[in-house]
């Protein structure tokens, strides 16, 4: 479905703050397969899924989606292969558009936007169902500016929105990370459920190994611009935090170096 | 002295001077409305609209004169807008100039433009050899007139962004990550957005030197301020009025409205008898009046000072408190 060949990518190079962000990552993924990816600050996680995005062209490498190789793609041109959720609640939905108008949009990613009207009244019913199935109450909010809502709801709607339309691979990006221990329990078991109901494949980052464990078919440790770590189904369910952190130190030869990862 | 000012005041002057102000304000409604596409949808402070608003006047003279049917002229002017928002478009989007610039250097560059198609500084459309949408000659017809090019320009504006382009356009405006990842093409957008805008404020132009009979290079000379007058005028007054009940038919009304109350105010200015050379200087202020309102009615719900005796009240229990 995925497959990342040899990608490179090197921030403000020549300059004071030249950052090596790829260094050789590869990364092959199967239909279906749910991976999260962990490592520490500046490890390359978010820049990897960035990457397959289009955010910004590599420098190196290929990536190919289903067959398709979209390297030379711009972002809004791989987005109809892709759906995509963000750490900033903010960033998934435009806060001064309604519900719906935000659901509408994400229906026709990747179609030509035409003078047809942008949601239809079968649209809304249909989308009132999937809201319901949310349990937020947000089906008798669809014409509230979603600006109005909280994080959790957002990331909840970015969330739908990304699946509206079966993508080829769904992007979450610590989607989790700025919202309450509550909400993101709610969110990932959501996240979890959305995944499975309609078969996706998945990659997900977080800062978080008892998440990163608890979810998912496959593990992925990125160190340094490159995959550490490539943790299949069968042994990742025996791995606890702590065998990670041995595995980390064994083959880094360095100290995880996040707190955050520990206590969270 | 101040008795004989307020003497010299006739307040049927005031009266007779409306219905043109209405007019005027009317006309100006239109370029309004098309500021409003990128101030407030596409959050663009599009700057070329002081030469835009011209070009339009002076495609509209020029075409009327040399014998082009009226209506004929005003769609070729506003084929002229939209050529100048295409340019700015350009040099945002595909030379990655900042907005603000982009709008500058376009408007620079139709000075001599205009220059180019008027021939001259300004050229006079005499109203009574030609057959005008409408003149100052008939106010009433032109107030009309006015007000048709408002409502159908409103009534399409508010199909147009319902639709699947229009949501597209304004959700750039309001979140451009977002858009991209949903596949919308972002300069696509603006380049669109930057078209239509100039567009309509050209059509202003044209039916400005109708009104006026003439067009000169610098007749959209701070056009800009005043647009963003009427936008900022409509928005806080349509608000006070529809509040929480405020839609997008309502805002694009209150925003040609703004017009019109912009024109009435000048009105009573001039009838104030403030010198015609300070009539920028007052838009000026109305238009920092106009936009401070709503910051400082923020303000004054969530201001430290009134906090501070909150506090010191709150303290003042605490001290009698103890006391007892």
């Amino acid at each position: 479905m995925l497959e990342i060949r040899n990608i490179h990518k090197t921030f403000n190079p020549g300059t004071i703050n030249e950052k090596v962000a790829l260094n050789g990552v590869n990364i092959t993924l199967q239909e279906g397969d749910f991976v999260t990816i962990i490592g520490g600050n500046g490890a390359g996680k978010s820049t990897t899924l960035n990457a397959i995005a289009g955010v910004w062209p590599v420098d190196d490498g290929s990536i190919t989606i289903d067959g398709v190789d979209v390297t030379g793609l711009p972002e809004h041109k791989r987005a109809k292969y892709l759906g995509r959720v963000f750490q900033d609640p903010m960033t998934g939905t435009a806060a001064t558009m309604q519900i719906d108008e935000n659901l509408a949009m994400a229906a026709r990613r990747g179609k030509k936007r035409t003078l047809h009207w942008a949601v239809t009244s079968k649209e809304r019913e249909h989308y009132r169902e999937l809201l319901k199935q949310l349990d937020l109450g947000l089906e008798d909010r669809m014409t509230s500016k979603v600006g109005l809502l909280s994080g959790g709801q957002r990331q909840a709607i970015t969330l739908l929105m990304a699946t509206l339309q079966k993508p080829k691979l769904l992007l979450l990006d610590e989607h989790t990370a700025a919202l309450d221990p509550k909400t993101a329990a709610k969110v990932l078991s959501l996240t979890d459920k959305i995944i499975a109901e309609n078969n996706l494949t998945a990659m997900m980052v977080t800062h978080n190994m008892k998440d990163a464990l608890a979810h998912g078919n496959r593990l992925i440790m990125m160190h340094e611009g490159h995959v550490l770590l490539d943790i299949g189904a069968d042994e990742k369910k025996l791995l606890t935090v702590e065998d990670l952190l041995q595995k980390f130190e064994e083959v880094s030869g360095e100290q995880f170096a996040s707190d955050k990862a520990l206590l969270g | 002295m101040l008795m004989s000012y307020f003497a010299s005041l006739n307040p049927v002057n005031l009266v007779n001077a409306l219905p043109s102000n209405v007019a005027q304000g009317l006309i100006w409604g239109v370029m309004a409305l098309g500021l409003f596409i990128t101030f407030r949808l596409l959050d663009f402070a599009d700057l070329t609209v002081d030469g835009s608003m011209a070009t339009g006047g002076a495609v509209t003279v020029v075409l009327t004169t040399n014998g082009w049917n009226i209506w004929a002229a005003i769609l070729v002017a506003t084929l002229a807008g939209i050529c100048a928002g295409f340019v700015t478009g350009l040099f945002h989007t595909k030379l990655g100039i900042p907005p603000i610039l982009s709008g500058i250097l376009t408007q620079i560059a139709l000075y001599s433009i205009n220059l180019h198609i008027i021939g001259s500084a300004n050229k006079a459309l005499p109203v009574d050899k030609y057959n005008l949408i409408l003149t100052s000659r008939n106010i009433p017809h032109a107030i009309l007139m006015g007000f048709l090019f408002c409502s159908v320009l409103i009534a399409i504006m508010y199909w147009y962004f319902g639709t699947e382009q229009g949501s597209a356009i304004r959700a750039t405006g309001c979140n451009p990550s977002m858009s991209k990842a949903q596949g919308i093409n972002i300069k696509n957008m603006e380049l669109i957005a930057l078209c239509l805008s100039n567009g309509m404020v050209a059509m202003s132009g044209g039916l400005l030197s109708q009104y006026q009979g003439f067009a000169d290079v610098n007749m959209g000379r701070g056009a800009i301020v005043i647009g963003l007058a009427a936008i900022i005028i409509g928005e806080v007054i349509g608000d006070a009025i529809l509040g929480k009940h405020m839609n997008f038919i309502g805002r694009l009304s209150f925003v040609a409205l703004g017009g019109v109350i912009y024109y009435i105010v000048i009105g009573i200015v001039i009838w104030l008898k403030m010198p015609s050379n300070d009539l920028k200087l007052f838009t000026a202020i109305i238009v920092a009046i106009f936009l401070a309102v709503p910051y400082l009615r923020a303000q004054s719900k969530n201001s430290f000072r009134k906090a501070a005796k909150r506090g010191a009240i709150t303290l003042a229990s605490n001290d009698t408190g103890k006391e007892d």
